[in-house]
């Protein structure tokens, strides 16, 4: 019986989280890359999950700031039996994607880029939410498992 | 202000990139090489990457218009040791880097670079042949084709 049944009853523990980091400016995309990168060695993801991974993280970010200016990045691990992987959090608080249908096909892009942001980071990992999207503002979850 | 460095190698301009390149980082060494292939008069700019773990759209985005920016300065790109873990990566992402061409490594960039050259330069000596002929006599030109 796991110890913290009678402080969660309702919901599960949270995910430890590794890191935090505030999204302010294009350094931030780095910094998120360099910390994911950093978390993805120590749990030994191969190279092509890392690669996905960090290469997702770098898109989502740089999304963020694209449309809401400013938010928020957290790596969390997840444990899932024997299989370890790495959770990413993306909150932005900006006005929110209007149509997360039209966001997520191939192309789309509201404002300048390469177009290929939502869309092709969601290609890119083992599980893609998005969890809320309204005026205060959207919340992208990533999770990729780790592959030797 | 950090940068990456820009090294000479005869008549081509060799980058190597080893750190996490953030965006601001990635724009300078493209107005950084522009300006070297200026000062050197480089012929080729070979690009080494097989340090880099990730390449997301906007460093993409920045080699492909590095390499239309070298091309009109009269230099070619060569982007070398892109990972196979990258390339898959970079693909599943949408990114073909249609524009840029690569090679396995600096060595072989390098010979493509000779190659591409030696073309060129056998390309504009006909174009020079034909001129000189046209203008000393154009009739001769004329029966000669």
């Amino acid at each position: 019986m796991p110890k913290n049944q009678g402080k969660h009853e309702s919901q599960p523990p949270s995910d430890p989280v590794l890191h935090v980091i505030q999204i302010r400016s294009s350094d931030d995309v780095s910094r998120v890359r360099e910390a994911l990168r950093r978390c993805c060695v120590e749990r030994r993801f191969g190279d092509l999950a890392l690669s996905r991974l960090v290469t997702a993280a770098s898109e989502l970010t740089r999304n963020l700031l694209q449309y809401a200016g400013r938010g928020e990045v957290a790596i969390a691990e997840v444990v899932d039996g024997d299989r370890v992987g790495l959770r990413v959090r993306f909150d932005d608080v900006g006005p929110g994607i209007e149509d997360v249908e039209a966001a997520l096909s191939e192309g789309f892009s509201s404002s300048d880029g390469l177009g290929l942001g939502l869309g092709g980071a969601r290609r890119l990992v083992d599980e893609f939410e998005i969890i809320e999207h309204s005026a205060a503002g959207t919340r992208i979850l990533v999770t990729q498992w780790s592959r030797p | 202000m950090e940068h990456i460095p820009i090294v000479r190698l005869g008549d081509y301009l060799l980058v190597s990139i080893q750190v996490d390149v953030h965006d601001r980082l990635a724009l300078k060494l493209q107005e950084d090489l522009s300006a070297a292939i200026r000062q050197h008069d480089a012929s080729g700019v070979l690009i080494e990457v097989s340090s880099l773990d990730t390449l997301d759209t906007f460093i993409g985005q920045v080699l492909a218009e590095i390499a239309a920016t070298s091309r009109l300065l009269g230099a070619e790109t060569v982007l070398c040791g892109v990972r196979p873990a990258v390339a898959l990566t970079l693909v599943e992402l949408g990114v073909s880097l249609d524009s840029v061409h690569t090679a396995l490594d600096v060595d072989r960039g390098c010979i493509w670079l000779r190659d591409r050259l030696a073309e060129q330069d056998a390309a504009e000596s006909r174009c020079r042949r034909i001129k000189g002929n046209m203008s000393r006599s154009p009739l001769r030109t004329l029966s000669c084709t």
